[in-house]
């Protein structure tokens, strides 16, 4: 065993296990023909899942940096390719993330799909195989293939389930992303042809020679920026959050935009950290850039939906800025903001979607007005929105404080800006909030039903939880950040 | 026991011929399947056989075992795709013609000699010259493919006549371990490259590789479905395999080559993607995207070494699963053996699951993407150049596979999110046909997930 990884204490392979468990789902739905069967076996997949991946967090040891519940098995000898799992701070918190918003994407498509139900929970069920793939994944090639596995069921959902505008909402998604996956896929050969292997932990700290380190921080950049998206990346985000499905934007957003940043930690830092310092100002402008421009393109939009997928944007800026900060505090903000963004913009991707299922329309106007009829609907909406904009004491004022000390530690003007992009974040969301609550005669619209407040309900303790009691979430990623973050610098001195 | 498979093709095609003159009683499709499954099998047992024959210009080893098992692979399943009464009708001629077609080419595989490779070469393509006009759904076009097929067909061959000559001039041998022997010597002057590229043409010309990429998508379109699959996909394996051949003998990287070949290949992926992106008709955007395919091959030659042949072998026979699965939608969809535009597929997924995903996922495989057999073969074409130190071609390779994507990508959106004008009935398969779709689909994510084996198998074989 290498000196990375530490054994899996369980008796069998529980990393496997989460991830091929929505598999195992999706074998038994092949064979069912009724519908709420098939939606029962996705949810009970899905909720299996994120059993197996409590009992990981709570029997992860939060005082080794090392990979941990590591399995090794070998794929293509030929070209050392491995098969092999692991899971550190960084990866923990988002693979949970993953189990916890999986079965609600199911739950929130129960009455919102009605045709090809089949299919649908057969594409969520492969997304959440491949996106706890890419969490776990310690060889290049096996990350690789879960990278790209997960374009397919994701384009399908977009494509087949979307709205009016799918077929160019997709396209552009699916071709935005393999752009920057064959850049990855070059990066990942030079970096196997200089090390002979395709292990992504003996890959880091490795001392490249710096132009070697600036080609493939570049290739990597360009795949992880897209996928994050970091201005000026970002123009296919819009348009497929708006196409797809609610379950879509919700997978899109809480977890493929995280895929990017976990990029960033995962490989830019440790394997080409020269590089990554020498271009760190590029991407903290890039990040400020947008930041700022996201938030004021969502001060001028009319659908809900597009204003979020904006928000994302400017959300993602943090993560991003947090990152290229070199700081402690710089990546416990981005890993808490990744969390964070997860959480809050996907349960605005729900709200979005209830109240498009009962007045078929995602404009602000058309929805406005709703505070006396739907109190709780708006009761947690509100909650949302104030922990969009990072109000203190919901989630994303933590992560944002950390995110923003580190940045005045590092640059004053960074800080600035970042700021001011965190005060329009504000402007925005309030303007939406406001519009939403009052205004316009009465309608009549039905509050929400006992299926939603359940899966709103989850999202709603976390943002509380974190915003409240962040402790127990930094700690479980502290070491390995700590231990980041000193490598980084023995080597920058 | 060493000619056995050759032996039994030859029979085959002797048995059709037979019944072309004879009275035809038995059905024709089961008897030409069940003998084409034996067929199959015969060369699945012989593929342990060793030895030379024919004063060493006959070689039966590993290499040409492994390819008979892929040709007759690939003609077996082209017997079994078929079924439209179109092209044979009562014409047994036609399986006489697709078997001495495979006989010519699993000679060819076997080859290590100038003069028996023309004969080779040969044998397979008059076959197809005279199936290419077999059909009856169009009258003009075929025609017109028939006509290029064999002029271009018949030109090639002749260059590659001229080349040879040269070679034999040169080397005072036919024997191609004695050219291959002096191989350095030859590219010291320029006469001796150009002897190499000459020849090299009529090979270039199967696998419809730039610039001799003319004719395929004429005769892909003009051509029946089932001819066209065949000439898809059979014939290039054993093209392939001469060239892998030739590569083995070479006894070093020659530089002036590579960059041929380099230059070859990037114009050929290229022109493919870029006009297949274009392309209304579906057969004839396979054409554009064989093209395309026949660059990323040359990816794995350009290494010259076991690792780069067995890439390559391992490439072309993805390839041979992912188009067979490709076409057989395309002739599932044309029952009636007309030409399928890209707007006939709208609707599919409605109606027949089964072949829409069969589609999605030879398309997919296609385009290369994970976890289908093409992304796995196309890695290992990747790793294979990059180690050779050919950086350029792997990112021009990359930079065209996301070009490729917008057109294999459409043929999906289309048979998944766009719905037809008119209401279309539902496609019922027979049984048969689900149980070749899944085949396919298995094969394909099988080679994608599950390489080891085959991979090793292929690198210590080499």
């Amino acid at each position: 065993m290498s000196p990375y990884l530490t054994m899996n204490p369980f008796g069998f392979p529980i990393l496997s296990t989460v991830i091929f468990l929505p598999l195992v789902g999706v074998f038994f739905i092949l064979f069912l023909k009724d519908d709420s069967k098939i939606k029962t076996t996705a949810f009970v997949a899905g909720l299996l899942t994120l059993v197996i991946s409590l009992i990981l967090i709570f029997s992860f040891d939060v005082g080794t940096p090392r990979f941990q519940f590591a399995e090794r098995l070998a794929w293509i000898p030929a070209y050392n390719i491995n098969y092999v799992l692991g899971v550190d701070g960084i990866s923990i918190m988002l693979i949970v993330l993953t189990a916890m918003i999986s079965p609600l994407c199911v739950l929130c498509s129960w009455k919102a799909i009605e045709k090809r139900v089949k299919e649908f929970m057969i594409c969520i069920l492969l997304m959440e195989t491949a996106m706890i793939g890419v969490f776990c994944a310690l060889d290049f090639i096996l990350f690789y293939f879960f990278w790209e596995a997960m374009l397919i069921p994701m384009y399908l959902l977009i494509a087949v389930w979307g709205g009016p505008n799918k077929d160019y909402a997709s396209l552009k998604f699916f071709i935005y992303t393999l752009f920057g996956s064959v850049f990855l896929l070059v990066a990942i050969i030079a970096l196997y042809l200089v090390n002979g292997t395709f292990s992504i932990p003996e890959a880091m700290f490795k001392g490249y020679s710096f132009t070697f380190q600036i080609w493939v921080f570049l290739a990597f950049a360009i795949a992880f920026a897209i996928k994050v998206p970091m201005f000026p990346f970002h123009t296919w985000l819009p348009a497929a959050h708006t196409e797809a499905p609610t379950a879509g934007s919700v997978l899109l957003a809480s977890i493929l935009l995280k895929m990017g940043t976990y990029g960033f930690m995962r490989f830019c830092l440790p394997i080409v950290p020269q590089a990554s310092i020498y271009f760190a100002p590029f991407m903290i402008v890039l990040s400020i850039v947008g930041i700022i421009y996201g938030g004021f393109v969502c001060l001028s939009q009319t659908d809900m939906k597009k204003l979020i997928a904006y928000s994302s944007v400017a959300h993602m800026g943090f993560v991003t800025l947090g990152i290229f900060t070199f700081t402690v505090y710089g990546f416990m903000g981005a890993m808490l903001q990744m969390l964070n963004h997860g959480i809050t913009t996907g349960a605005l991707f729900l709200m979005v979607g209830i109240i498009y299922e009962r007045t078929h329309s995602r404009q602000i106007y058309d929805n406005a007005g709703l505070g006396k009829f739907l109190p709780i609907y708006v009761g947690f909406f509100g909650l949302f929105a104030v922990s969009s904009f990072a109000f203190p004491g919901t989630n994303s004022f933590v992560g944002e404080l950390y995110v923003l000390i580190s940045t005045f530690a590092r640059s004053r003007t960074a800080g600035f800006f970042a700021a001011v992009g965190a005060v329009v974040a504000a402007a925005y969301m309030l303007k939406l909030l406001k519009q939403i609550i009052w205004g316009r005669e009465k309608r009549d619209i039905k509050d929400l039903n006992v299926r939603e407040i359940v899966y709103l309900t989850p999202l709603a303790v976390f943002v509380l939880w974190v915003g409240l009691f962040p402790a127990p979430f930094v700690r479980v990623m502290e070491t390995t950040l700590v231990r980041l973050f000193m490598q980084l610098n023995k080597l920058s001195q | 026991m060493m000619l056995l498979p050759e032996l039994y093709m030859f029979l085959f095609s002797v048995f059709f011929l037979f019944l072309s003159v004879g009275k035809k009683e038995i059905s024709l499709f089961t008897a030409a399947r069940v003998l084409a499954l034996v067929g199959f099998f015969v060369t699945l047992a012989c593929a342990g056989a060793r030895g030379d024959l024919f004063f060493g210009a006959y070689q039966v080893d590993f290499f040409s075992q492994v390819f008979k098992v892929l040709l007759s692979a690939g003609f077996t399943l082209v017997v079994f795709m078929f079924e439209k009464e179109n092209e044979v009708e009562n014409l047994p001629e036609y399986f006489m013609f697709l078997g001495f077609s495979t006989l010519g080419l699993m000679i060819l595989v076997s080859s290590v000699e100038l003069i028996s490779i023309v004969v080779s070469l040969e044998i397979s393509s008059f076959s197809l010259y005279a199936i290419v006009p077999l059909r009856k759904a169009q009258t003009r076009t075929q025609i017109e493919a028939a006509m290029k097929y064999l002029f271009f067909g018949a030109i090639s061959t002749g260059i590659m006549l001229y080349g040879m000559g040269y070679l034999y001039g040169m080397a005072h041998s036919t024997y191609l371990a004695d050219i291959m022997a002096r191989f350095p010597q030859f590219l010291a002057q320029p006469l001796g490259v150009l002897a190499i590229i000459l020849t090299l043409t009529a090979f270039f010309f199967k696998l419809s590789l730039f610039p001799l990429h003319f004719w395929a998508p004429d005769i892909y379109e003009g051509a029946s479905d089932a001819t066209t699959t065949f000439i898809a996909t059979v014939p290039k394996i054993a093209a392939t395999a001469l060239l892998i051949r030739l590569a083995m003998l070479a006894s070093s990287a020659p530089e002036q080559l590579a960059t041929v070949i380099i230059v070859l290949a990037a114009f050929s992926m290229t022109i493919g993607n870029l006009v297949g992106l274009v392309q209304k008709d579906v057969k004839r955007l396979l054409a554009y995207s064989g093209i395309a395919h026949a660059g990323y091959l040359m990816m794995g030659l350009l290494s010259f070494n076991r690792e780069g042949n067995a890439a390559v072998v391992y490439y072309i026979a993805v390839y041979l699963f992912m188009n067979l699965a490709l076409f057989y939608v395309v002739m599932l969809l044309s029952r009636r053996g007309e030409n399928v535009m890209i707007n006939d597929l709208s609707g599919l997924a409605r109606r027949s699951p089964l072949l829409a995903l069969t589609l999605a996922v030879a398309a997919f495989s296609l385009a290369g993407i994970p976890p289908t057999g093409g992304f796995t073969g196309k890695f290992f074409l990747f790793v294979t150049a990059f180690k050779a130190g050919y950086l350029p071609i792997v990112i021009i390779a990359a930079v065209n596979t996301v070009l490729s994507i917008f057109y294999y990508l459409n043929l999906v959106r289309v048979s998944y999110s766009r719905e037809p004008e008119e209401e279309l009935r539902p496609l019922a398969l027979a049984f048969h046909e689900k149980v070749l779709c899944y085949l396919f689909n298995i094969v394909i994510i099988y080679l994608g997930l599950i390489p080891f084996g085959l991979i090793d198998l292929f690198r210590d074989g080499m």
